[in-house]
């Protein structure tokens, strides 16, 4: 069976969804991907909500580890295909 | 020491619109904002008119981040404070952070927030609610938001005593100012228009269920029948009256110059209500009598019981027909947390034009032995104001207000 991709275009539309739009940060530059989250300005709480949201429409489980230090846009991409493909083979 | 405690900036939304111009330019001439309820159907409640503050698009004034997170009434208070602060000419940025404190009331916390998580909760599962429900429906998280977004990390709390709290709130800002911080953005905000925010405020039974609006809201009128809620509320900037001038600051609209709160005896005790001793208490604390007081903005419940407790305590302290008093509130309905702040800024406002904004609709009973400004507004030189407001369960507060000066 195929499986999703979460693609770069999926966590702008969580993100956007979960959290609100920052005018201030611009996700598709290469600087903001490998950039933590906090950085960019979103704090625990975004993380959590966004992660609850990708969790709940990629019948995933994501480890909450992931989110406890540093975590980047690019790491939370690699994080959550990861685990899409866990759930596909299992 | 009781150092000067003075306003010297203001920010409201108020069912007659955002700021300052929007909001005297309707009170001034009596001009009503209490309509039927928009924000949900209300037509199967009992209660069916509100003071909603109508084309507020909470993404014109702020950003995009704390749209997801905060409740209607903590969007209205946060772009509050923002022209409080505007209005003040302070750029918080720009200050010590612990020099600046918030000090808000609240009546409800944010309902409709907690409404539609909890629909949620019920509906499709914990999963589906929102992290920021952790916090976004508290009685605090105005207080919490509008400190994080201005750098604000001196004294700060929030009041829990429905309508008394927004004088509550003052007066617990004058003192920490008194103590020493420089500034605190203090005032309350409520806005719970949504079903289950209405059915809340229904059990006190104090709702008026008529439905036209010129005749839903009548305080002092044989025809009482309750109030209408309203949405909104007013944030002040308070300073240290000699901070203020050293900082340079554009505007002095008044001092608050006296406080008095108590709280009811046990109902059926047949003791006298609290609200004279806390008429007396603020007069005292101001060091002026009652012939230095030129008007009072009334608590005006709109029931006969709680009419009839005010009218008392304003004859007992003024005498009859001693002082004029209005209620502008009539206008917008009764906005909890956030009314008696707004009536602060229209005490201000009344002393700087020589105005007193009129109660409207009402006929004055004549079982009440008061001086109510009714109709028309009316021309009068006034320096000091008393402001009045009741919180369901038996509080009781009162604030003297002196004209800048």
């Amino acid at each position: 069976m195929s499986t999703q991709e979460f693609t770069l275009v999926d966590l702008k539309r969580i993100l956007l969804e979960g959290a609100g739009a920052d005018e201030g940060v611009d996700l598709d530059s290469d600087t903001a991907l490998t950039t933590d989250f906090v950085s960019l300005g979103y704090d625990s709480l975004a993380l959590l909500e966004t992660g609850g949201r990708i969790e709940r429409e990629y019948g995933v489980s994501l480890d909450e580890e992931i989110f406890a230090n540093g975590l980047t846009p690019n790491g939370l991409l690699t994080a959550v295909n990861a685990s899409i493909q866990e759930a596909a083979v299992a | 020491m009781n150092a000067r405690v003075v306003i010297t900036g203001i920010g409201l939304a108020t069912p007659h619109g955002l700021g300052l111009d929007d909001y005297w330019s309707a009170t001034r001439v009596g001009k009503n904002a209490i309509g039927r309820v928009t924000r949900f159907d209300a037509s199967r409640y009992p209660a069916k008119l509100a003071g909603e503050i109508q084309d507020f698009t909470a993404r014109d004034h702020l950003p995009g981040r704390l749209i997801p997170q905060t409740d209607r009434m903590t969007q209205l208070a946060l772009v509050a404070a923002d022209h409080a602060f505007a209005d003040a000419g302070v750029e918080p940025g720009t200050m010590p952070e612990f020099d600046m404190g918030v000090v808000t009331a609240s009546t409800s916390g944010g309902f409709e927030f907690g409404q539609n998580e909890l629909k949620k909760l019920w509906s499709q599962g914990s999963h589906y609610v929102s992290a920021y429900q952790s916090f976004a429906w508290f009685y605090a998280v105005n207080s919490g938001q509008i400190s994080i977004r201005n750098g604000m990390r001196g004294y700060s709390g929030v009041v829990v005593s429905d309508q008394a709290g927004g004088l509550d709130a003052i007066a617990q800002a004058r003192r920490q100012i008194r103590k020493g911080t420089k500034l605190i953005c203090s005032g309350g905000f409520d806005a719970s228009v949504c079903p289950w925010g209405w059915v809340a405020q229904l059990t006190s039974d104090r709702l008026s269920t008529s439905e036209r609006p010129e005749r839903a809201y009548l305080p002092f009128d044989a025809e009482a029948r309750g109030y209408v809620p309203g949405e909104g509320g007013a944030l002040l900037i308070l300073e240290d009256a000699d901070a203020a001038r050293e900082r340079g600051a554009d505007s002095i609209y008044g001092e608050i110059a006296g406080y008095g709160a108590t709280f009811d005896p046990k109902p059926g005790s047949g003791r006298e209500p609290g609200l004279r001793r806390a008429i007396e208490q603020a007069l005292a604390d101001a060091g002026v009598g009652p012939a230095d007081i030129d008007v009072v903005f009334a608590d005006a419940a709109g029931t006969p019981e709680l009419d009839r407790t005010e009218a008392d305590a304003l004859v007992a302290v003024f005498g009859v027909r001693g002082v004029p008093v209005t209620a502008p509130k009539t206008m917008t309905g009764r906005l909890y947390s956030g009314a008696a702040p707004v009536d602060v800024v229209a005490a201000v406002l009344c002393m700087r034009e020589g105005l007193i904004p009129p109660t409207t609709n009402v006929t004055l009973s004549p079982e009440y032995e008061i001086d109510l400004v009714t109709g028309q507004p009316r021309a009068a030189a006034t320096r000091a104001a008393l402001v009045i407001a009741r919180g369901y369960g038996g509080f009781n507060s009162a604030v003297v207000v002196r004209a800048a000066g």
